[in-house]
């Protein structure tokens, strides 16, 4: 075995990108310039290098565009939101920066700029009494553990920064230590406010990390595997020559689906399940004590790790860089996975713009009560779909109505247990 | 179904994230510094003096200094002094007319209550000083604004103001020549006007003819 | 150490003494308690309240509710000042309804003085406090709704409709907030047909705003999972606590001024009372929605009905004004519950004794009865649902 060889078996990054990985073989030989673009690029950047320097070189460039790219994502996130909530709301949103030296307004465009300048020139303050070194660790911890769990979700046919046997493991590992570090800013506040936000941090870190991974399994199970790369390959056949069998599209994988989606709302603590940052009870939770660039710190390890459990759900369940329709696939993978990051990330903000906040037990209870078990039973549907795999003819739609009433009666079931007691009421007159 | 509510209230913000851009319904912001609103005619901010005279603005003040608007004031936020000439004899102006911006909130009692249309309310609302002591505290020059400023901000009260001016000059023009005059000829209804207008809308009294203060 | 009895969920009937379910704050067994300081600088304190709360996990077991920040000695003032000087000053009070404050003002001065008030001009107060009503109650819904962490959007949508009815006051009295438009034996403006158009229109449109702002909240299961049931007023309480308004009615007490007294010419009106079953936050959310839809058809009638005449009586004195000797409480429905004014009149131009009956804070005396017991998140809507406004509460 040579030294890059064995250097890509200690080093899975090193193999991710490089072009021995196992799914270069995939690659259709007719693959387009296009799609092929970024490993021409990064060709052009370290081929001269000598082969044994290249994976360390490549697995660098995979980094810095990893980072740069999100960052600006993020940049671009912030202010897409914004305006979002604004014409949500009938108001336009920020219109307003100017371009620096130019005065062009561009539709806000440069709002993110003005952000940035005054995140940056505003001080930098830490209470007095707080744990000094925890509450500089916090905000570095979370967004380290944000980006860890960028590395291992594939972005185009051949864009994994780190593909690994288990990413899907990896994933979850990193993005459970997350938690962790909003806690460790509620602790070193030394506010009650933020302590208050840091036990419920935890709480909901314990209650939705279960549902999000019991929904993840059903997808293991059927995809037979681990690995990202590997789950967005199985989804990538056809159903009589067109359709696409991405997972969403069977009634396990929408109601896991749902699941992670709702669990990965509260992952990110995203409204309406931003309870550690309540602005209307806790002033912003562990956020109280932050200020200039360790606040934009939180606030980019929150959108990057939002950015990560969409991603993860386009992979899991909408196909990952697949395109919809066949004669779609002309159209460059990395390009159909943005498209699809999108539409879920408008899918976070449309739902913040639009929802009222669950207290701290109801968040617990819908996760203990409704999406765990919801997740079992879906666990359950999903060992009936792949034992009968083989069901032909008319057994085909019985299948699916069986595994359609395995959900939904459950659901019909639980959802009413969840919302006992509650309901719109009618109200009598005064005679 | 659990979850019924939800999809609907997703649909009302849907609903308006599209029709922000079609709709004006839905979209109702107005940018300020470019767009202004229409204020309305009644719109009241600030009060102003009203003179007649552009030349001399403020020798033709309507204000006679008769204090009633600084005893009715309810912040008590204007301090007038009389004017004298030598002898100490009172010439029915103003010789310090303060209005403190600060202290002033706007509600038009001292307008209602000036038996002489002197005092009205001004529509400039874009104030910022940089001294909060004098910047706010308006004198006399500062307030005085012309007739035909108040026409532009409040056509028909100013109108209606006009007339009844009028008709008062007129009433006392007569009254004076019936006294000078008292066997010429019979004191003749000497309004221009044969229907008099309307009282003006704004004041909400009935005009009395000018009183003395108030003790 | 004793072990003191557990917090108990809901107060019952009367409340024993406050501080009666708070345990030992220092307990090996169950962990200490914690006092957090809500207040003055909180985003949803309604202004500049301070609750201080004595926490047990997020239960609330003490609440010591904090105000006078916005003491500004209103009441002391109206001693100092004529009658007529105070009326600007009422407008401050519940800064969101100064028309209805003007009005029980003006009543109150009328009685003292036995001033009786045109026809148009009741029917035009009748118009221009049910408008009141309907932009309290539309601001107290987003307020509440952004209370329970809406991102603005429900706020957004009642201030969208909001601005519409700031737009007709400011046409009519010439200020958005700060009307200062009622006077002792009518108003001070005759609105215009223009505006009474204005208002028709804004009356026909309004009933499709409350459908789409229901259709967004009211049906909306997190709505209801966080108001339903929490914050629950028994009707004992409130009786006893001099509760008014839509927060004695959501209790189920049939007890609407409007209807009691038949003050100005609501007698001539058809409306009804919505009331309340449970007492609770979405009770009190509900009965204003509805109340909103009835001043929809009271503002139909009124300006169906609305006579000609003149606006203001003519023998009626603002200035120089002294009443006879004597006293006079006058009091309205507003919409945040029974607004009143007590004067005594020396027969000098300041009233001798003028006090207000502010319904925002005969209201929020009862905060801590139903906070206990209930976790921070429902303490802020609780407040949200109490409907206070703290210029009136402090004075």
């Amino acid at each position: 075995m040579s030294l890059p060889g064995q250097l890509s078996v200690l080093f899975p990054l090193a193999s991710g990108l490089g072009a021995s990985s196992p799914l270069a073989a995939v690659l259709p030989a007719s693959d387009s310039a296009l799609e092929r673009l970024p490993l021409t690029l990064r060709g052009l950047l370290t081929g001269w290098l000598p082969a044994s320097w290249q994976w360390l070189a490549n697995s660098l460039i995979a980094i810095v565009v990893l980072i740069v790219a999100f960052a600006s994502l993020f940049a671009l996130l912030t202010l897409a939101e914004r305006k979002i909530l604004g014409r949500v709301q009938n108001r336009p949103g920020p219109n307003r920066a100017p371009l620096p030296f130019l005065n062009l307004r561009t539709y806000g465009l440069a709002q993110p700029v003005a952000d940035g300048v005054k995140m940056l020139t505003k001080e930098d303050i830490v209470p007095d009494g707080a744990d000094r070194v925890l509450h500089f660790l916090a905000p570095i911890a979370l967004l380290a553990f944000s980006i860890l769990t960028l590395a291992v979700i594939p972005y185009g046919r051949l864009l994994v920064a780190l593909d690994l046997d288990a990413s899907v493991l990896f994933f979850f590992a990193a993005g459970a230590a997350t938690e962790l570090a909003v806690f460790m800013a509620g602790w070193a506040s030394r506010n009650k406010y933020s302590l208050l936000a840091a036990m419920r941090a935890l709480a909901q870190l314990i209650s939705y990390e279960l549902p999000l991974l019991l929904s993840v399994v059903p997808v293991v199970l059927m995809a037979g595997s681990l690995s990202t790369s590997v789950i967005v390959e199985r989804q990538g056949e056809w159903w009589l020559g067109f359709l696409p069998r991405w997972y969403v599209f069977t009634p396990w994988g929408l109601a896991g689906f749902l699941v992670f989606f709702v669990a990965s709302l509260a992952e990110s603590n995203r409204s309406p399940f931003d309870l550690p940052e309540a602005e209307s009870e806790l002033i912003a939770g562990h956020l109280t004590e932050y200020s200039g660039f360790k606040y934009a710190l939180f606030f980019m390890a929150e959108y990057f790790g939002m950015c990560a459990l969409c991603g993860m759900a386009v992979t899991l369940f909408l196909g990952g860089w697949q395109a919809p329709l066949p004669f779609l696939s002309f159209i460059p993978s990395y390009l159909w996975f943005a498209g699809k990051l999108l539409a879920l990330l408008g899918v976070f903000m449309w739902i913040r713009a639009s929802f009222p906040r669950l207290r701290i037990d109801q968040l617990t209870r819908l996760a203990w009560k409704f999406l765990v078990p919801l997740a079992l039973i879906n666990l359950g549907t999903t060992a009936f779909w792949s034992l009968t795999a083989d069901w032909a003819g008319l057994l085909q739609p019985l299948r699916w109505l069986i595994a359609a009433g395995l959900i939904a009666g459950p659901f019909l079931l639980l959802g009413r247990n969840l919302s006992k007691g509650l309901g719109p009421r009618t109200y009598r007159y005064a005679a | 179904m659990l979850g019924t509510g939800l999809l609907q209230g997703l649909a009302v913000t849907a609903k308006n994230l599209v029709g922000s851009f079609h709709d004006p319904e839905r979209y109702v912001t107005m940018e300020y510094p470019e767009v202004k609103t229409k204020l309305p005619e009644n719109y009241r901010n600030f009060p102003f003096l009203v003179h007649d005279d552009p030349k001399d603005p403020l020798g033709s003040l309507r204000c006679v200094a008769c204090t009633i608007c600084e005893t009715e004031c309810p912040p008590q936020c204007i301090y007038i002094v009389m004017d004298r000439d030598e002898k100490g004899k009172a010439l029915k102006r103003p010789k310090v007319f303060d209005i403190d911006i600060s202290v002033c909130m706007s509600c038009q009692i001292c307008v209602e209550v000036c038996p002489f249309d002197a005092i009205k309310m001004d529509q400039h609302y874009e104030i910022a000083e940089t001294n909060r002591f004098q910047g706010l505290l308006l004198s006399r020059e500062q307030l005085s604004k012309s007739n035909a400023y108040y026409h532009q901000l409040h056509p028909t009260e100013a109108a209606a103001v006009d007339a009844l001016l009028a008709e008062q000059k007129a009433k006392q023009a007569a009254a004076k020549a019936a006294k000078a005059a008292p066997a010429a000829k019979p004191p003749a209804p000497a309004a221009p006007a044969a229907n008099p207008p309307p009282p003006p809308a704004p004041s909400a009294e009935a005009p009395k003819p000018p009183t003395p203060p108030a003790p | 150490m004793t072990s003191p009895a557990a917090p108990s969920s809901f107060p019952s009937g009367l409340p024993s003494s406050p501080g009666a379910h708070v345990r030992a704050v220092h307990d090996d067994f169950h962990g200490d308690l914690l006092e957090v300081s809500m207040g003055p600088h909180h985003p949803s304190t309604h202004g500049v309240f301070r609750m201080i709360v004595t926490l047990d996990g997020e239960r609330i077991v003490r609440l010591k509710p904090v105000f006078g920040y916005l003491h500004r000695n209103h009441e002391k003032l109206g001693e100092q000042t004529t009658y007529l000087a105070s009326m600007p000053y009422t407008d401050r009070l519940d800064y969101l309804n100064s028309m209805t404050n003007n009005w029980a003002y003006a009543i109150a001065v009328e009685k003292l003085a036995g001033q009786a008030v045109p026809e148009r001009a009741e029917y035009v107060r009748v118009i221009l406090a049910e408008l009141t009503r309907l932009l309290n109650h539309t601001c107290l819904a987003g307020f509440l709704l952004q209370d329970t962490g809406c991102s603005g959007t429900p706020l957004m949508y009642a201030f969208r409709e909001r601005e519409k009815i700031l737009d007709l006051f400011e046409s009519l009295s010439g200020s958005r907030m700060m009307c200062n438009f009622q006077r002792f034996g009518g108003c001070r403006l005759d609105p215009t047909p223009e505006w009474l158009a204005a208002v028709r229109q804004l009356v026909d449109g309004y009933g499709r705003f409350l459908d789409e702002f229901e259709a967004l909240i009211s049906g909306n299961e997190i709505v209801m999972a966080r108001t339903q049931g929490t914050g629950v007023l028994t009707p004992a309480l409130a009786i006893s606590a001099g509760v008014t308004g839509p927060m004695l009615r959501a209790t189920g007490v049939d007890y609407d001024l409007r209807k009691v007294d038949g003050y100005g010419v609501y007698p001539r009106f058809e409306f009804r009372v919505p009331l309340g079953a449970h007492g609770d936050t979405y009770d009190r959310y509900m009965i204003r929605i509805l109340e909103m839809r009835e001043s929809i058809q009271i503002l139909r009638q009124a300006l169906r009905d609305l006579p000609a005449g003149p606006i203001l009586d003519p023998k009626a004195k603002n200035r120089g004004f002294r009443p006879k000797p004597g006293e006079a409480y006058g009091r309205i429905e507003g919409p945040k519950g029974e607004i009143g004014f007590y004067l005594i009149s020396d027969g000098s131009p300041n009233p001798f004794r003028y006090r207000v009956r502010p319904p925002s804070f005969v209201n929020l005396t009862i905060l801590e009865d139903m906070c206990l017991g209930q976790t921070v998140a429902d303490a802020v809507i609780i407040l949200g649902s109490i409907d206070i406004v703290l210029g009136e509460v402090d004075r």
